[in-house]
């Protein structure tokens, strides 16, 4: 690929030059005393002290933690059992049915989720807030988990428990030495992608969110309506290195130990 | 003989009883949160504001208003996934060709992970009035012009939102690609040209089905972007729902939309799944 000489480089270095640009442009001007993203006046800190400052904003920033660890967690434990089931199975036309049931809400938009959920909770009279969120985000995250879990299981050897069962193990022991050890790959990426789609979701969040409750995706949409107010912008600076950093620490951890057998030896 | 029966039998229970454990959260799950919402949904579309059954909302749909909101959403998403895949395509390509390709492939998704509605905002800093775009406009000498609140802004803030996403699936094609077929191709006397039409195109088309797939259902129902970005230019069959859902509060219309929108999807996933002759043959290689 020499041949093409310096064209790659060029493209690629423009993409991605764009792809960051507006997310180094808002940090940029989060340290800026000037009140607007247009003029840097000087270098000054007291956005990132607004944030902590703000303790409407805290709070709407723990909602959102919480409701992202509890969701994620909540979701992954229903997610594997779905995988578990799915991939059990015997009937196949069953199986199948499950499987495309499972993939109806990774490709439905999020508006339609979202409108349907608010017609749900309103019916079945959970009060929009804390609770319809919650139960919205668990929803749509557990898709993905067994997405994530199911090629898994598909690689474990049904030798495995085979053998554990010559070797007299139980029903549990099966579960929690044999075939969790062995997905546990893909129940970490799948608790951490649905970390991340509670973290970043803001479509269904908005319609199923009452008054008092709010995370922050809903909340920078509503700052963002009425203008530019720099404590959004130290709020994405902080939220960009927390993410980056996940990744990234997600990246190395996940790359780090190749040998696929580790799980089995102990 | 015997052991093996036993096992066959213990194992036959363990399956049993684990999987009649493990199915009540997740088919609980199916029922309240994937059928009952499509259920009510499609309930809701029969009937008007004040609760009367009727097909009013789908005559409705059927008028000019919501036709000509149709056509301009398709279009508008079929800008969006073109400028997508003209982008997303080249970029896979090159990446596939680079060293720590994966590494690369994170840095191409990072941004993807950040806060949709922060990205959101920052294009409304950087295209404003007296943001840098337009400041660099002046200096160009074309001068100001109104970016924000028209149709290329719109378009573009989508296409910036939604590249990372076409990328991956034509990222993931490209490389499980065997280079000797490519090899194979230009030692027939192909040039580069034949070559990507002929061999890199056909083999790589799952992967662009899949990255049309996850950009254009997403893009015909965008909301919160033609807000933003568009000024209500811009309407969607998204923001048609939002609107009747959380604005006028008439559910039923709304609803009769989202069943349309639902139509388009399924359509849209028929034509672009990859279908599994197709699968298999490129299946064989591996």
């Amino acid at each position: 690929m020499e041949r093409n000489g310096k064209l790659p480089k060029i493209y690629l270095t423009a993409v991605f030059l764009v792809l960051y640009a507006p997310i180094f442009y808002l940090i940029f001007y989060s340290f800026n005393s000037g009140g607007t993203m247009s003029h840097f006046e000087s270098f000054t800190w007291e956005h990132y002290a607004a944030v902590f400052e703000d303790k409407r904003l805290i709070i709407i920033v723990l909602n959102t933690v919480v409701v992202a660890l509890l969701s994620a967690l909540i979701s992954t434990a229903i997610g594997v059992m779905g995988a578990i089931t799915i991939h059990y199975m015997k009937n196949k036309a069953m199986r199948n049915a499950m499987l495309s049931m499972n993939s109806i809400l990774m490709v439905s938009p999020d508006v339609i989720i979202g409108a349907s959920f608010l017609i749900l909770f309103t019916l079945v009279g959970i009060k929009l807030g804390f609770a319809s969120v919650l139960l919205s985000h668990i929803a749509f995250s557990i898709p993905i988990v067994v997405i994530m879990v199911l090629p898994k299981l598909q690689e474990m050897s049904p030798t495995l428990i085979d053998a554990a069962l010559d070797l007299g193990a139980t029903r549990k022991e099966i579960m929690s030495r044999v075939i969790l050890p062995f997905i546990k790959p893909g129940i970490f990426a799948g608790f951490f992608l649905a970390l991340t789609y509670s973290l970043d979701d803001f479509a269904v969040t908005f319609f199923v969110t009452g008054n008092g409750f709010s995370t922050l995706s809903v909340e920078i949409y509503s700052m963002a309506r009425t203008g530019v107010t720099l404590t959004i912008n130290a709020l994405s600076g902080l939220i960009f290195v927390i993410t980056a950093g996940l990744i990234l620490g997600y990246y190395f951890l996940t790359n780090r130990p190749k040998t696929p057998a580790r799980g089995l030896k102990r | 003989m015997m052991r093996d029966l036993k096992r066959m039998v213990r194992r036959m229970k363990t399956n049993r009883a684990s999987l009649r454990l493990s199915m009540v959260p997740y088919s609980l799950w199916i029922i309240l949160f994937v059928i009952a919402p499509i259920g009510l949904i499609v309930y809701y579309s029969f009937f008007d504001l004040s609760g009367n059954f009727t097909f009013d909302n789908y005559k409705n749909f059927f008028t000019s208003v919501y036709l000509k909101l149709t056509v301009s959403s398709f279009w508008y998403a079929f800008l969006i996934t073109f400028f997508s895949l003209l982008i997303s395509y080249p970029t896979a390509y090159f990446l596939t060709k680079l060293k720590h390709k994966q590494l690369w492939l994170l840095l191409i998704i990072i941004p993807s992970w950040i806060n949709l509605l922060l990205k959101t905002y920052a294009f409304i800093g950087l295209m404003g009035l007296y943001g840098p775009v337009n400041a660099l406009l002046e200096t160009v000498g074309i001068g100001k012009q109104q970016i924000l609140f028209t149709d290329f802004s719109f378009v573009f803030v989508s296409v910036y939102i939604f590249i990372p996403f076409m990328i991956l699936p034509i990222f993931n094609a490209l490389d499980k690609l065997n280079p000797a077929l490519i090899d194979a191709s230009r030692d027939l006397g192909a040039n580069a040209w034949t070559t990507f039409r002929r061999v890199i195109w056909p083999l790589t088309l799952n992967g662009v089905k899949s990255g049309i797939q996850v950009v254009f259902i997403p893009a015909l129902s965008l909301f919160m972007i033609t807000r933003l970005i568009a000024g209500n230019k811009v309407i969607t069959l998204g923001t048609a729902i939002e609107q009747q859902f959380l604005v006028t509060q008439n559910w039923g219309m709304g609803s009769t939309i989202a069943v349309f929108l639902i139509l388009f999807m399924v359509v849209i996933l028929l034509l672009t799944t990859a279908n599994e002759r197709g699968m298999a043959g490129s299946g064989k290689k591996r």
